[in-house]
């Protein structure tokens, strides 16, 4: 297990979450590509805390709130979902044109 | 995994002038399952034609990704995110079912738009990232001591980051109380969707209602 190895399966885990952010209509789906896209991004960093930062715990705890905008992102993500479905009966990003009120 | 090793210390060898951990064939196997593994459940969590499925599929993803965290040497964030993930699939689950109109994917589900242009930009954020990762010459300082990670991300934590970790905690309080305010059927000046109705043509047209 090298760095290099986990910095690619952390690539693909990202270019995976990038496909399905851009390219699914339903909210919830859309929101799983953000996921992906941390969880490659938290993968990457903890590859760097522990093979070329010596074992600093201040990686660990970047790391840490990195695990946090997730959770941010998640709650938001289903609010704004339950907002939209109340005032539009919209599940797919497709119902939206327009933001404005 | 914390504590004394004598296991793990008889495994350590000198390199260079610091001490690093031999790789074990079996943690080279279960890296390379895990790895696999959560790539693939990653990439079927959009090609499955059940939303339920989907986020369990993300689940697997996220728990291959939290083996690989374990692997490294960071048991207590590998087991946290898979911990996390655990309760929020269940709840993304939940909100499927009640919100999709196609409901628990009974019906088979192929909603995208601009796949092209999708796969295109996925392939080529794999491409430039695998290619630094492949290129770039990062500094080989390893973890000297991995089996104190936990006590020492304790030690951080209600140290050095305690302000870190309390404005992280603040911010996930006012998330909580931000999407209540949103998701709120109603808010402090009436019902939550006001305002996002068409407003009539004229004063009188509404008078007429």
């Amino acid at each position: 297990m090298t760095l290099e190895a986990v910095l690619v399966v952390a690539a693909a885990l990202f270019g995976i979450g990038v496909y399905g952010a851009l390219s699914q209509q339903s909210f919830v789906m859309l929101i799983m590509g953000l996921e992906l896209m941390i969880n490659a991004a938290i993968l990457a960093l903890v590859a760097f805390w522990a093979r070329t930062a010596g074992g600093n715990p201040q990686g660990q705890m970047l790391a840490i709130v990195f695990m946090t905008v997730m959770a941010i992102e998640m709650a938001l993500g289903f609010a704004l979902v339950t907002n939209v479905y109340r005032v539009r009966r919209a599940d797919i990003t497709e119902k939206l044109r327009r933001l404005r009120g | 995994m914390g504590g004394a090793d004598p296991a793990g210390a008889a495994e350590r060898v000198h390199r260079g002038g610091g001490v690093a951990v031999t790789e074990s064939l079996l943690v080279d196997a279960l890296f390379w399952l895990f790895a696999v593994g959560s790539v693939l459940t990653g990439y079927r969590v959009f090609r499955t034609d059940s939303m339920v499925r989907a986020a369990f599929y993300l689940l697997a993803s996220f728990a291959g990704v939290g083996g690989i965290l374990v692997l490294l040497g960071a048991e207590f964030l590998g087991m946290v995110l898979i911990l996390m993930m655990a309760g929020e699939m269940l709840v993304m689950a939940i909100v499927m079912v009640m919100y999709m109109m196609n409901p628990a994917g009974l019906n088979p589900m192929w909603m995208v738009h601009q796949h092209r242009v999708a796969v295109a930009a996925g392939v080529g954020a794999f491409l430039v990232l695998a290619g630094l990762a492949l290129v770039a010459d990062f500094p080989d300082r390893p973890n000297p001591r991995p089996e104190m990670a936990t006590e020492q991300l304790g030690i951080e934590l209600l140290g050095d980051s305690m302000l870190v970790f309390q404005t992280a905690g603040v911010a996930l309080l006012a998330t909580m109380i931000g999407a209540v305010a949103i998701a709120s059927r109603r808010g402090r000046y009436g019902e939550a969707d006001e305002g996002s109705q068409e407003p009539p043509l004229a004063p009188e047209s509404d008078a007429r209602r």
